[in-house]
């Protein structure tokens, strides 16, 4: 039987695969007493050899699709179930208190992840507890008698369906046969949709009940085009899909002969459509796409990619690789964003109340100086290879801007003296806290370009945790609030001969582009995928209509939903 | 028993890598191989003993093997502490 469901759309395209469910089993368990240690050591030992053998497949398939720095995880997991130390002290532990081998593995790995992330001064070693935790798992798993998901393992194209995904969870995965995503929870800026983006693979996210409505190895099919799940499909379905996919193919044929032209509307005006990447990996995407630029380079994955710190030569790599790779086509960096949503394993922070409200991105920069001044220094360094913007997110205040300014001048003219060739910088901010939004005017005097941060700015003026399916409704992009906050920011920009972008989701929204257009954003930065789209739309705008048009959407329109009426009544898409 | 005493160079110490190389090198052998640093000793065979110790630069540690192959163990650990730049 059919059956259909429905999340947001938050990545285009459709795909027909077999489903894969990456859901965690219960790995519960009681304590008991036992009589029989032989068996019960026998019982742990027979977990420890599966759990080798899996892991041994594991790290080959992974070296194999992911190559060998993505295996090395499994190889400290692997050590991890040969150390003497550890196993023993279960099988000790089996013997002396006669307990079953569940809860003398949950017990001595319970006190060495405690022992590792004690040490606090130490990131290296409190990372390590997670590996302890991951190696018990499946430890457990094996006692059990249940099974963990291996997402490394997967060999035939599939349909990912999960609650969530973790940027370790996508870490493991063989791209190659991934043909889509469908998560339980989660909205268009989930890390979800962002990566499927990147993948160019449809996504649906926030479809609420999809680990319990789909069962592994049901076929599915998947449109991100409107964000609809059809969950075995008839023949008939099938094959409607499958035209709806060829025609999808067509249009974005269409669009990728706009490659090599110009931005240009309809009345010859230019405006820059930018990227926004994670890794230099993306770099491909990027040129494939036709973008003029890298209007965000979002430097964290360089932390959250990485077991320690990340030192200055590598993050230089990287911005290098970055910088290079656009053959001297601007490339706007951010500086670390970590803090919200996004954490590090060897950087613990405080427990917030209010994690978005809190220590997070340039806060933790200014606190944490050791941090920010390797990550300005490679950037320095890198910035002689090509034409290099630096994005400090999160200003507040005019103090915060100056004192992160004059951190990067301190390393500037210590790498000058020593004779390091730096090359000429913008230095601009993110716009996404209202604060900033509001003096932009003054703002704009002392920095060389504002870069609009939509998710952020919405959530923050809107006060709704962008997170919280209760309060989604208020994710309102073209409510007139958000508008005139973004029109005072390019008119300040304007107003003393800087630039504005946006490189938030909004930059790529068809809805929205007109309503920007008009309103005179010199920058729109994107998902690589969305630019052909935004090209064939832009050509279709005319600047002096559009003026109109955001006039209108900003004095006359009262709500989100007007904003979106007036688009739809006056673009011919 | 063979005994041997080192003074740790590298800049993170045993840190990572070289604690990973040093456990495989030391689990190929059957002596019990121990790990001596600050009045504290562990198995050379355990990751997270060797780690656990938290090694770091200009550190002095002291490695002792005792068993059949104890001679060839610690031959074998030395050529590893020097490979990794651990000493010098």
């Amino acid at each position: 039987m059919t059956k259909t469901l429905k999340g947001i759309a938050a990545s285009d395209g459709i795909a027909i695969a077999k489903a894969y469910l990456l859901v965690q089993p219960d790995l519960s368990f009681s304590k008991s007493v036992i009589d029989d240690v032989t068996k019960e050591t026998d019982r742990l030992q027979s977990a420890i050899d599966k759990s080798h053998d899996e892991l041994q497949q594991i790290r080959d398939s992974a070296a194999k699709s992911l190559g060998e720095e993505e295996a090395q995880v499994f190889d400290a997991h692997m050590m991890i179930l040969a150390d003497p130390e550890f196993t023993g002290a279960v099988k000790t532990k089996i013997a002396d208190e006669k307990v079953n081998a569940e809860a003398a593995l949950d017990e001595v790995s319970t006190t060495f992840i405690g022992m590792f992330e004690a040490m606090t001064d130490n990131p290296y070693m409190q990372e390590r507890a997670a590996d302890i935790r991951d190696v018990t798992k499946r430890m457990m798993a094996h006692l059990l008698g249940v099974e963990l998901p291996n997402p490394a393992l997967i060999h035939e194209e599939v349909i990912i369906v999960a609650h969530d995904l973790t940027p370790s969870d996508t870490a493991q995965l063989n791209k190659k046969y991934v043909k889509a995503f469908v998560t339980d929870i989660g909205g268009r800026t989930a890390h979800s949709a962002i990566m499927a983006r990147t993948l160019e693979i449809p996504a649906i996210v926030g479809a609420e009940s999809v680990t319990t409505d789909i069962t592994a190895g049901q076929e599915v099919i998947v449109d991100g085009n409107n964000g609809d799940i059809v969950i075995e499909p008839s023949a008939e379905e099938v094959t409607e899909y499958q035209e709806a996919a060829k025609a999808y193919a067509t249009q974005k044929a269409e669009w990728q002969k706009l490659k090599n032209s110009a931005t240009e509307t309809a009345n010859g005006v230019h405006f820059e459509l930018a990227a926004n990447i994670g890794t230099p990996k993306d770099l491909q995407g990027v040129l494939d796409n036709g973008a003029e630029a890298v209007g965000l380079y979002r430097t964290e994955f360089l932390y959250m990619d990485s077991a320690e710190l990340p030192s200055e030569d590598d993050q230089f790599e990287a911005y290098k690789a970055v910088l290079e790779g656009m053959n001297g086509k601007p490339v706007v960096v951010r500086t670390m964003d970590i803090g919200g949503d996004k954490h590090l394993p060897y950087l613990p922070l405080p427990e917030e109340m209010n994690p978005f409200l809190g220590y997070r991105a340039i806060r933790i920069s200014l606190d944490r100086q050791d941090i920010f001044r390797t990550q300005l220094r490679a950037l320095l360094r890198a910035s002689a290879f090509g034409r290099l913007r630096i994005m400090f997110p999160m200003i507040a205040t005019l103090q915060e801007f100056r004192q992160a300014k004059g951190v990067l001048e301190e390393e500037k003219a210590k790498l000058v003296a020593d004779g390091v060739k730096v090359g000429d910088i913008e230095v601009g901010i993110m716009i996404e806290i209202p604060a900033a939004a509001v003096l932009a005017d003054q703002f704009a005097k002392e920095v060389d370009f504002f870069s609009i941060g939509t998710n952020d700015l919405i959530q923050y003026t809107m006060a709704a945790d962008r997170g919280n399916e209760h309060v989604s409704y208020l994710y309102q992009p073209y409510n007139p609030s958000i508008l005139r906050l973004v029109k005072h920011v390019i008119d300040s920009a304007h107003a003393e001969g800087k630039w504005a972008g946006m490189c938030g989701e909004a930059a790529g929204d068809p809805i929205m582009v007109p309503m920007l257009v008009g309103l005179g954003l010199d920058e729109f930065s994107m998902s690589a995928t969305s630019i052909l789209k935004v090209r064939s739309l832009m050509k279709n705008l005319n600047t002096e209509d559009m003026k109109q048009l955001a006039e209108k959407a900003i004095n006359v329109s009262l709500t989100n939903d007007d904003n979106i009426k007036l688009v739809k009544e006056n673009v011919k898409y | 028993m063979e005994k041997r005493d080192f003074h740790i160079v590298a800049e993170t110490g045993i840190h990572a890598r070289p604690a990973t190389l040093l456990v495989q090198s030391a689990s190929k052998f059957n002596s019990d191989i121990n790990l001596e640093y600050k009045g504290k000793s562990v198995n050379l065979k355990s990751i997270m003993g060797v780690m656990s110790l938290g090694v770091g630069q200009g550190a002095d540690v002291t490695i002792s093997a005792e068993g059949t192959d104890e001679a060839d163990a610690i031959n074998a650990i030395v050529d590893t502490m020097k490979k990794e730049g651990l000493t010098e």
